[in-house]
């Protein structure tokens, strides 16, 4: 098995896709020349050629609707948002025309299309580089929102979004590019709406999704030295949702803890809680209970930013609070 | 231009003002079915503006594409999408052209290549420039033709579209259907500049100017700008300079103007202008009567057919909004 950085297996899987479909282009801002303002892109200009790697200038309105317009002829573009907080530029375009044409027209244009690039909290940019948008995305029918933790979920599940006749909100995340994991050999993909579980327990359930993993996974390690026993379940698909896959750890645990990055108030994990009250209410024995970034913007001092975020301390505190 | 010379000449303008009449009726249709309440939503009626719509799609090709507004009745009448699915469209029934999900603002036929009204201002020139990247990009030698506002030319989406086309050369024509007003905001309260295509030269493209009240004088204009642009020499901005003789929609009783000014542009009615040419040109009254009877029974027609049609089962209500992954 091959170990790969997330953004290597991201590479291979556009990559490989690309060799298979004439279809598909990768545009956005840098992704040709430069090879990706996070080096995704690397190698694909000089395979390619700049008829399928496209430069553009920074216009995310417009380079997100001429990428819609082209699906809406055929083609397969993917297009990459240097990170997820300009797409907000382009906000109107993804969800007034990506999420909207097959509907509107009955089922005439379908929009193959992936909008992918880097999001998440860290790194000390502060306010307006620093944002989780999966719950916006999520909110909109007609729009599919995918998060990978690993290289091979992003692998997998890169695969599937280009393939899927839909708009795909696919967030990478910052921090995990240069994270190593292994990846099989040879092609598979992996299906939109599989949770994966990361970590079998028994005592409680962690329901999170990308970059909060790195959070989840070594606070639940700990716990288990202190016998505590935490099931970690990654979503990994945010829309569609695996509420079977949510409904049956929960059903053996009977306790949920839900991290994620971004804000509390309608965010996500508001979602899934109401999910699991409402199909599994007879299940729980405790409340469930929620651990998000603070409710406010993004603060760029090192010890406020780190506070306002999910910790694995955070974590292991409220666990110990839910096993009394 | 103004009178045609020839027979071949004459038939040819006898053709566009069928269209135009067309458009006319169905749009008085829709008007009195959205008085009595059988048409829901908003209603935007291109009344006045018919000779740029018809002149324009006139110049096209089959495999070219057109991307409109939500004002887009006329257009899809002079793309040749049927009025009964269209009136039923704007009735919500199955049979509508997109079976009822879409209204009066969004017509879709894929088969023409009537690649939608969009209802948000300007956001569907990029996607214009998109259609047309992808001509490109395969080769097609089709050409996008994309209809859009005064008001929609101060909007973020108009100028990264036109700066996308021109840098890419892409076969697009973006006509700017200047009607003065952008609801009740009149153009030289929104506009910095008096001319609309006077942008072109900011993003060093091809412009054009007219007035639209001559159908086959914009014809011929429009046809200038698509052979431009199938021979890969990039986009042109035209702005054709007409008037929408109704308010802005069919709730908007348009006290904004005066009726001064409405009289002035209803003596350049590019019907009326039409009628007169062909008169001149010998064609009888009593033609041009049986025409129009003949149209009046088309919508007819097509508002019995609205009337009759079912509304889509409610079992429809998930259909469409994700595609099959086949
Ligand atoms: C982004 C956006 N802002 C506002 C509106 C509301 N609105 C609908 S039509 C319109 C006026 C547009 O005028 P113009 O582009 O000149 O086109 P016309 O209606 O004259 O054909 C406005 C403000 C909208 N639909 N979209």
């Amino acid at each position: 098995m091959a170990v790969l950085t997330y953004r290597e297996a991201l590479n291979r899987a556009m990559t490989e896709e690309m060799e298979k479909d004439p279809n598909i282009f990768l545009m956005g801002e840098e992704v040709g020349h430069y090879e990706g303002a996070y080096k995704v892109s690397q190698g694909m200009l000089a395979k390619f050629g700049e008829k399928r790697v496209i430069d553009t200038p920074i216009s995310e309105n417009g380079f997100a609707g001429v990428g819609i317009g082209a699906a809406m002829v055929g083609l397969r573009p993917i297009i990459e948002f240097m990170t997820w907080n300009f797409s907000l530029v382009a906000i109107d375009q993804i969800i007034n025309s990506a999420a909207k044409m097959n509907y509107m027209s009955a089922g005439q244009f379908p929009i193959p299309i992936v909008f992918r690039g880097a999001g998440g909290a860290g790194g000390r940019l502060a306010a307006q580089h620093s944002q989780s948008f999966e719950s916006w995305y999520a909110h909109i029918p007609g729009l599919k929102v995918l998060a990978p933790y690993t290289p091979a979920d992003a692998y997998g599940l890169l695969k599937t979004s280009i393939r899927d006749n839909n708009p795909t909100i696919f967030i990478e995340s910052e921090v995990l590019y240069g994270s190593k994991g292994e990846v099989p050999e040879g092609e598979f993909l992996i299906p939109m709406g599989k949770s994966d579980i990361k970590r079998e327990g028994t005592q409680l359930t962690i329901i999170s999704w990308s970059r909060a993993l790195m959070y989840v996974l070594p606070a639940a390690e700990k716990l288990a030295k202190e016998g505590i026993s935490v099931e970690v379940l990654d979503l990994r698909s945010i829309r569609p949702l695996d509420e079977e896959g949510i409904l049956a750890s929960v059903r053996k645990t009977n306790k949920v803890l839900i991290v994620e990055e971004g804000w509390n108030v309608a965010g996500f994990g508001a979602q899934v809680a109401y999910l699991i009250q409402k199909e599994a209410f007879d299940y729980l024995d405790s409340p469930i209970e929620r651990i998000t970034q603070e409710d406010v913007p993004m603060p760029y001092a090192a010890n406020l930013e780190k506070s306002s975020l999910p910790s694995e301390e955070k974590i292991i505190k409220k666990v110990r609070e839910m096993i009394q | 231009m103004s009178q045609p010379k020839t027979k071949k000449e004459t038939e040819d303008l006898l053709e566009l003002y069928r269209q135009m009449l067309l458009i006319r009726r169905f749009e008085e249709a829709s008007a009195k079915a959205y008085s009595m309440g059988k048409i829901g939503g908003f209603c935007h009626l291109y009344i006045g503006q018919e000779a740029v719509g018809v002149g324009a799609i006139s110049a096209l090709e089959q495999k070219d594409y057109i991307v409109s507004t939500y004002r887009d009745h006329g257009h899809a009448l002079a793309r040749g999408l049927e009025p009964k699915s269209l009136m039923a469209e704007l009735y919500g029934k199955k049979t509508g052209i997109v079976s009822g999900n879409g209204g009066s603002m969004h017509f879709f036929d894929k088969k023409k290549n009537f690649m939608g009204g969009h209802g948000i201002v300007g956001g569907h020139i990029s996607l214009a420039a998109g259609i047309a990247y992808a001509s490109k990009y395969r080769e097609d030698g089709a050409v996008t033709l994309c209809f859009f506002g005064e008001g929609a030319a101060n909007i973020g989406s108009f100028h990264e579209g036109m700066n996308l086309a021109a840098i890419w050369k892409l076969p697009l024509v973006m006509i700017c259907e200047n009607n003065h007003y952008a609801m009740g905001t009149p153009e030289y309260r929104a506009l910095s500049v008096k001319d609309v295509s006077v942008r072109a030269t900011a993003y060093d493209i091809a412009r054009d100017h007219i007035e639209g009240d001559e159908v086959r004088k914009v014809r011929d204009h429009v046809k200038v700008a698509v052979e431009r642009a199938r021979r890969g020499e990039g986009p042109t901005l035209m702005e054709i300079s007409t008037y929408r003789f109704r308010g802005h929609s069919m709730s908007d009783p348009a006290k904004y103007r005066t009726k001064e000014e409405l009289d002035k542009y209803k003596q350049g009615d590019p019907l009326i202008k039409a009628e007169k040419d062909l008169l001149s040109a010998g064609w009888a009254q009593e033609e041009l009567t049986k025409m129009d009877e003949t149209i009046l029974k088309t919508v007819e027609e097509s508002v019995d057919f609205a009337e009759k049609s079912e509304e889509p089962p409610l079992g429809w209500l998930y259909k469409h909004v994700y595609a099959e992954n086949v």
